[in-house]
């Protein structure tokens, strides 16, 4: 029977399926982060046990650290608490931690590709919504709750209901000016921010098939942002190129074996979607958000819908009808999970460079991992920045979120390249304009919204 | 937070009519740095509740004592963004034992069954008719009937039927959880790791 992509890893990974409820679905890979794992170190300690299978979690240190000064301890209290736990449970449970001061630490969806330990037809969870950003690799990966990553550190099975499947087809070049951040949000923007609720997404299409693996995880990371439970993207060359080679990649005999299995995993001809949606690439044009949740976008040389959410735009000081090119920008954030890699730090550097960021703006270049970053220094890029006026951090998640201390002060405008611009999400009372990182990139130059096509 | 079963609740309910609230603005990130799962009913919807200052924002609909019960209506779309299941102990711990909606997101309406928090989803038409009922009168009361898969509203007397899975039903009534089951079976995880490459 002919079957898709997801189809394929799922049922190689059902140990069993219970008769009108859920599947037992087993566990390759699980990541874990310092602000979703304490309870569940608690959960199972309360209950006696071990954790099942220590050797396939990998854990890191991302979202509560400071990205300047790592070397010192965590200034506040509660993160550092939070930060310790991490390293005091996964002692005591022997599991791998790339915690701070490590060379492989990082964003937890960044380190996992960088390291080859996310790999095709994987199931892979972690106790996060971004965790869809592994599914670019051509695995099931999706984002779980704290008793959840409980249940995958006692049993690494999980108990789930296979989802509707959607497959999203763009076909044709990219316009001028146009990465992979506007082809998600432009989707976003179409579908809506739960246009995809209860399915599981698949990307196809020549012009996800031309993308880097870096672009297709900023496609996948998103996925979540229309509601999908995940994102993938089937494995092909670009994939393969990618994960050779990397520390945790198979190698020799195996890698040949491997590769013969993973060259299996693609949605066959006949397979069946619940449902399809095809887009054309040349519709898609460099794309912004206005509101507050992700499918408030249009292009950047467009305007705000007369029907936007007033109370979104009362919350963003903005106007419906209005142009949003022009509009002044107080900081631009660079980093995040869905676009912090080198591929985007090279992008921005290569248009940066021998330019100066406007007065008006303040400028921060957080790298997703300590890899990205000494890539960054090794490449020059570091210099690049500097010259720019723009402040290089340290790796972590810094604004995308602002647990730590790197927060976006109230009332202010921020473009950032991350994926959520939600009321307060960068700080209580911030305002988010989601960008990629080329427009991001104008915007530092300008101070101001601007269409990226108009400098290159 | 003790796990409990679920079968019947009537209960008045608090109505939050706004569409698309996500986990962001049920706990802001700044508040998931404790290590246990107590506590965090205290900021539920920090920001929309409290001003910067800590004074409480007087048109927010937790703050109206008209408003009370165990029953929360919201909004379609609930829960979306961040997997963070602080926000499903969040509501369980604020007093909340069922969720209304028309519309819930995947991973939050896992956590909140993860926790005994019930989430029930209902027609539009139903939604609105709650929220207008309410509206005339704070007092009214909604019924939750798990085993029958039923809610009414108990004034208008209007009942829809709602859906969850056999297996999840059982673990609500008889206060299970999934990871009860799945060291039941760890023998068989065993044995499946064997033959999967
Ligand atoms: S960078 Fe942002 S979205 Fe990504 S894992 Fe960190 S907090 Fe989550």
């Amino acid at each position: 029977m002919a079957k898709t992509l997801f189809e394929k890893i799922w049922d190689r990974h059902v140990v069993k399926t219970i008769d009108g409820g859920p599947s037992i679905l087993y566990i390759d890979k699980h990541l874990i982060h310092e602000v979703t794992s304490p309870q569940a170190f608690k959960g199972i300690e309360n209950r006696g046990l071990e954790v099942f299978r220590p050797r396939q979690i990998v854990a890191t240190a991302d979202h509560n650290v400071p990205t300047i000064h790592q070397e010192l301890p965590i200034k506040e209290e509660l993160s550092r608490v939070q930060v310790q736990q991490l390293v005091d449970n996964c002692k005591r449970h022997h599991i791998e931690l790339y915690g701070l001061g490590h060379p492989y630490q990082g964003i937890v969806h960044v380190i996992g590709p960088e390291l080859g330990i996310t790999q095709p037809g994987m199931t892979i969870v972690c106790g996060d919504s971004h965790t869809s950003t592994h599914g670019a690799f051509g695995s099931i990966a999706f984002g779980i709750g704290t008793s959840e990553v409980e249940m995958v550190m006692a049993t690494q099975c999980l108990m789930q209901s296979k989802p509707k499947l959607k497959r999203i087809n763009v076909e044709g070049p990219l316009g001028k000016g146009v990465v992979s951040k506007d082809i998600i949000l432009y989707i976003i923007a179409k579908i809506s921010a739960s246009g995809a609720t209860g399915y599981f997404v698949e990307y196809a299409g020549s012009a996800i098939r031309n993308l880097s693996m870096e672009a297709r995880m900023t496609i996948c990371n998103m996925s979540i942002e229309m509601g999908a439970r995940g994102g993938m993207i089937a494995p092909d060359e670009t994939t393969f190129q990618y994960v050779k080679g990397r520390e945790f990649a198979p190698n020799g005999a195996e890698w040949d074996k491997k590769l013969a299995g993973w060259q299996q995993l693609y949605s066959d001809k006949d397979a069946k979607f619940d449902l399809e949606i095809n887009i054309d690439a040349a519709e898609i044009e460099p794309m912004i958000t206005y509101g507050t949740n992700p499918g408030m976008g249009v292009s950047v040389g467009g305007r705000i819908p007369t029907s936007a959410d007033p109370k979104a735009l009362n919350y963003m000081g903005l106007q419906a009808g209005t142009a949003i090119k022009g509009k002044k920008v107080d900081y631009v954030f660079i980093g995040s999970c869905t676009n912090s890699r080198i591929e985007d730090l090279r992008q921005v550097a290569s248009f940066v460079k021998g330019r100066k960021k406007a007065d008006n703006v303040e400028v921060w270049v957080v790298p997703g991992s300590k890899q990205v970053e000494q890539q960054a220094i090794k490449e020059g890029i570091d210099k690049v920045f500097e010259a720019a006026g723009f402040n290089l951090r340290q790796p972590g998640c810094s604004a995308c979120l602002a647990m730590n201390e790197d927060k976006i002060p109230a009332g202010k405008y921020c473009i950032s390249t991350s994926n959520r611009n939600f009321e307060g999400r960068q700080g209580p009372n911030a305002r988010t304009l989601l960008a990629s990182p080329l427009t991001a990139a104008v915007a530092a130059i300008t101070g101001e919204v601007a269409d990226i096509r108009e400098f290159i | 937070m003790s796990k409990k079963s679920i079968n019947k609740v009537t209960s008045t309910a608090v109505p939050l009519r706004e569409e698309n609230v996500d986990t962001d603005q049920i706990i802001p990130a700044r508040f998931l740095k404790a290590t246990s799962r107590e506590g965090f009913g205290e900021n539920l919807f920090r920001d929309w509740r409290y001003n910067s200052d800590g004074s409480p924002k007087k048109d927010f609909v937790l703050n109206n004592p008209t408003y009370t019960g165990r029953i929360l209506v919201a909004g379609k779309n609930f829960g979306c963004g961040s997997s963070r299941e602080h926000a499903a102990w969040a509501i369980k711990d604020a007093g909340f034992d069922v969720v209304v909606s028309s519309f819930f997101a995947d991973i939050f309406r896992n956590n909140a069954l993860n926790n005994f928090l019930l989430p029930v989803t209902v027609s539009e038409e139903f939604l609105q008719d709650l929220f207008a009922t309410i509206q005339k009168d704070p007092q009214a009361t909604i019924t939750v009937d798990l085993e029958a898969q039923t809610i009414t509203n108990d004034t208008t007397g209007r009942t829809e039927k709602f859906e969850i899975n056999n297996y999840k039903k059982t673990c609500l009534l008889n206060g299970y959880d999934d990871i009860d089951y799945l060291l039941s079976i760890r023998g068989e995880i065993e044995s499946f790791e064997k033959t999967h490459a």
